[in-house]
């Protein structure tokens, strides 16, 4: 065991921060346009924007041990994202890389990599949520095209994009449900689409239904052969696997509750003297630092040429439990005033904690619910039959 | 960067499972715990042969000089087979021994340790269970060239087995006027006696002292501290976090044990016409085990790396790792036996002795809530 980087790495972090003390001060308004579009040309001339990507598609070719030491500096003081293309950059960046055409790979990585558009990822449909290989959104080859009808739903920021990846079934008759779906990278402005944002508990239109009605999707569009499609959106590019990113936000998530633990009060004394409150933010902090730690094991085994298989599950559920026991502890420390929302007399830090409260489904359900996690740990990991 | 174990560890655990598949599996447990001594002494001088009692003892004192991530590969495997023997008592006095003594004190006692001619433990708390610098009320009297020791310390992990104690008390009314001092067995006034505990496999008891001196030059006067007397906390702080450290060795092997028991049981198992492995309500706790038993080890091993390489992180990261590790194995051994239903409360099947291991382990150099009320006083709360 060796906690220690090398020279090279070393020389990386020190390069990051320098590069942070100059561009991101104390105090920076980062929510100011300007700063923001310089901020976006900066990180993309040091290539950090598609930083694990191969440099011959204009990404930074980084290390998995760089990605990591990037990913926690900027964290830790808490940069704006490197790259606006959110599932351009996630995903959809990654499929092209390793699935797309030439000719695929020079029409999109350059705008994924500039930010120039967002992409949208139709995977969710009413009647298919966690069982996604399940999926009957139907796509039809017709000469050049396929023609696809269905319906998509959870489908995020559809609204705003410009183009999505889409999975289609166009065979409904193999034995294996994952071997007739096929992958198409669709425009949302085609004819026969149709997005109606749904309104979610806390306000907000994050999500959307998409309708699709004999739209005529180009066969120069479909990533990946016909019936592929399960594989090209299980990338395999090597990105790093020690959630550190949100190991970093989730520690700074608990500075946050101690801070307001040691403002608030329960039964007259300050609720940071109250034993089980004491208890509870020690609790999380074990199981945030046994994340990070899970995720330095997990790295340990991705560089030693280890193939990991679904250990990365572990961590999703720590984190799906401490998005929500954390979201709901900070309430339990406002006491009547959690019930407040912003502007009213005794609100707290303008009632943001109760709609930070709100939020975690986002996370939780997201990406594949804590029941998939445990099926996935108990099925792939410990081998129990398959319900 | 590598938070995995080397070659070398992989080989160390391999050779430990041999030789307690071999030697010592469960049945053989069994035998072993209505012995009069409850361990075998003939598998002890096997370690001893080994160079696993001395695992962590210097070489120049006659041990393998290795480090303590080592010796948690050693216990998840001792914990794995719930292997009775006085190992973490005996290297713990050592460690005591490593940490505060002298070079003389060494030489004088680690040799004997290590070859297995001297069984060690430490004798750190008295009946009030505190595990604080207060809950150390031993009052040595100063008398000429040693203090003069009457009293008791409890808890003490094979007392009946030991012969050489290493005893916390008081030198004074100061909040941490402690010493440290390495009582000889056969000393005067000097009794132990060791009970059968909740867990089968585990020993501990009392140590009488009866006008018993204390030379002091049988005080270790604190690698720590500034060689002075009475300022031992600092050194007996350690040990608490060594101790937590190890009983968290043995509590991962025998978590992992327990698993998979379990989960052999609900693949086998049929009901419905299904083995019970196959329903989520069964499947779903196994897997909150495994997440468990990941984490644990994550924790477990960054503070034994610690221990050898970074002591000022060693507080936080013991403390994180024994809290998680108490609360996550009572829940392992509660759900492994009730997972196995009627059968898992049998004398006949293993599961239920790994339910009292966890029982035996929770309160062992700490709880949850002493733990976690340490790291948040270690964060500033």
């Amino acid at each position: 065991m060796d906690f220690k980087l090398s020279p090279s790495e070393e020389a990386f972090r020190d390069e990051v921060r320098a590069f942070l003390d100059e561009n991101l001060p104390e105090g920076t308004n980062k929510n100011d346009f300007s700063f923001l579009a310089e901020w976006n040309r900066k990180v993309r001339a040091k290539r950090w924007v598609g930083f694990s990507w191969p440099k011959e598609v204009g990404g930074g070719g980084g290390s998995i041990i760089e990605q990591v030491v990037l990913k926690e500096e900027m964290s830790k003081r808490h940069a704006p994202p490197l790259g606006t293309c959110f599932m351009g950059l996630a995903w959809v960046g990654p499929s092209i890389v390793q699935y797309g055409t030439d000719a695929q790979k020079q029409r999109f990585i350059p705008d994924i990599l500039d930010g120039k558009y967002q992409w949208c990822t139709g995977y969710s449909e009413p009647g298919v949520g966690s069982d996604l290989a399940a999926l009957q959104c139907k796509g039809v080859r017709e000469g050049d095209v396929y023609v696809v009808n269905g319906q998509k739903i959870w489908t995020s920021i559809a609204m705003w994009s410009k183009w999505m990846i889409l999975l289609v079934r166009t065979d409904f008759e193999t034995a294996s449900k994952h071997d007739g779906i096929t992958c198409l990278l669709v425009e949302m402005a085609t004819p026969g689409i149709e997005v109606r944002p749904i309104t979610n508990m806390s306000g907000s239109a994050m999500f959307a239904e998409v309708f699709f009605n004999d739209v005529r999707v180009p066969v120069e569009n479909r990533l990946g052969a016909e019936g592929q499609g399960w594989q090209v959106t299980v990338s395999a590019l090597a990105s790093e696997r020690s959630s550190i990113a949100e190991v970093t936000a989730m520690f700074r998530k608990l500075e946050e509750l101690r801070e307001l633990a040691q403002r608030s009060r329960r039964n007259g004394v300050p609720a940071s003297k109250d034993a089980r409150v004491r208890r509870q933010l020690a609790v999380f902090e074990a199981k945030i630092e046994a994340m990070r730690l899970n995720g330095l094991r997990y790295l340990t085994r991705q560089l030693k040429g280890q193939p990991l298989s679904s250990e990365t599950s572990v961590n999703k559920l720590h984190r799906a439990e401490l998005e929500v026991e954390m979201g709901d502890f900070a309430l339990e420390l406002l006491g009547s005033a959690s019930q407040y929302l912003r502007g009213a007399d005794d609100a707290v830090d303008g009632g943001r904690w109760g709609t930070g409260a709100l939020n975690w489904p986002e996370v939780v359900i997201g990406g594949g619910t804590p029941n998939i996690q445990k099926n996935i740990i108990a099925e792939r990991i410990l081998q129990l039959p398959k319900d | 960067m590598d938070f995995g174990f080397s070659e070398e560890q992989d080989l160390l655990r391999a050779e430990v499972r041999r030789l307690l598949d071999a030697r010592c599996p469960l049945a053989q447990v069994r035998v072993l715990v209505e012995s009069e001594a409850g361990y075998s002494a003939e598998l002890w001088a096997e370690l001893a042969e080994l160079g696993w009692l001395g695992l962590t003892i210097p070489e120049q004192y006659g041990g393998a000089g290795l480090g303590w991530v080592d010796f948690v590969v050693l216990l998840e495997e001792t914990g794995r087979s719930l292997f009775p023997s006085p190992l973490i008592s005996t290297t713990l006095a050592a460690a005591a021994i490593q940490d505060a003594g002298s070079e003389e004190q060494k030489a004088r006692w680690l040799p004997s340790l290590a070859d297995g001619s001297r069984i060690g433990t430490l004798a750190l708390l008295e009946a009030s269970d505190v595990l604080t610098a207060s809950g150390i009320a031993l009052l040595g009297k100063p008398d000429g060239d040693a203090y003069v020791l009457s009293g008791a310390k409890s808890f003490v992990a094979d007392a009946g087995a030991a012969n050489l104690f290493v005893v916390a008390f008081r030198t004074g009314g100061g909040a941490e006027d402690l010493a440290l001092a390495v009582v000889d067995g056969g000393a005067a006034g000097v009794s132990a006696k060791s009970f059968r505990t909740l867990d089968p496999t585990k020993r501990t008891g009392t140590l009488t002292l009866a006008n018993t001196r204390v030379p002091k030059s049988a005080l270790l006067h604190g690698a720590d501290g500034d060689g002075a007397t009475g300022r031992a906390w600092p050194a007996i702080a350690r040990l608490l976090d060594r101790g937590a450290i190890a009983t968290t060795g043995e509590i991962i092997g025998a978590a992992e044990a327990a698993l998979a028991l379990t989960v052999q049981y609900a693949k086998d198992r049929i009901q419905f016409g299904h083995p019970i492995g196959r329903y989520q309500g069964v499947k779903h706790p196994l897997a909150e085990m495994y997440v468990d038993i990941e984490s644990t080890k994550s924790l477990l091993y960054y503070a034994a790396w610690a221990l050898d390489e970074s002591p000022g992180e060693v507080p936080r990261a013991a403390s994180l790792a024994k809290a998680y590790a108490s609360d996550a194995f009572a829940r392992i051994g509660i759900d492994g036996v009730q997972l196995h239903g009627a059968v898992g409360y049998t004398a006949e099947y293993d599961i239920q002795l790994y339910l009292k291991r966890s029982k035996w382990a929770r309160p062992t150099f700490g709880d949850s809530d002493f733990h976690y009320e340490r790291v948040a006083s270690l964060g500033g709360l």
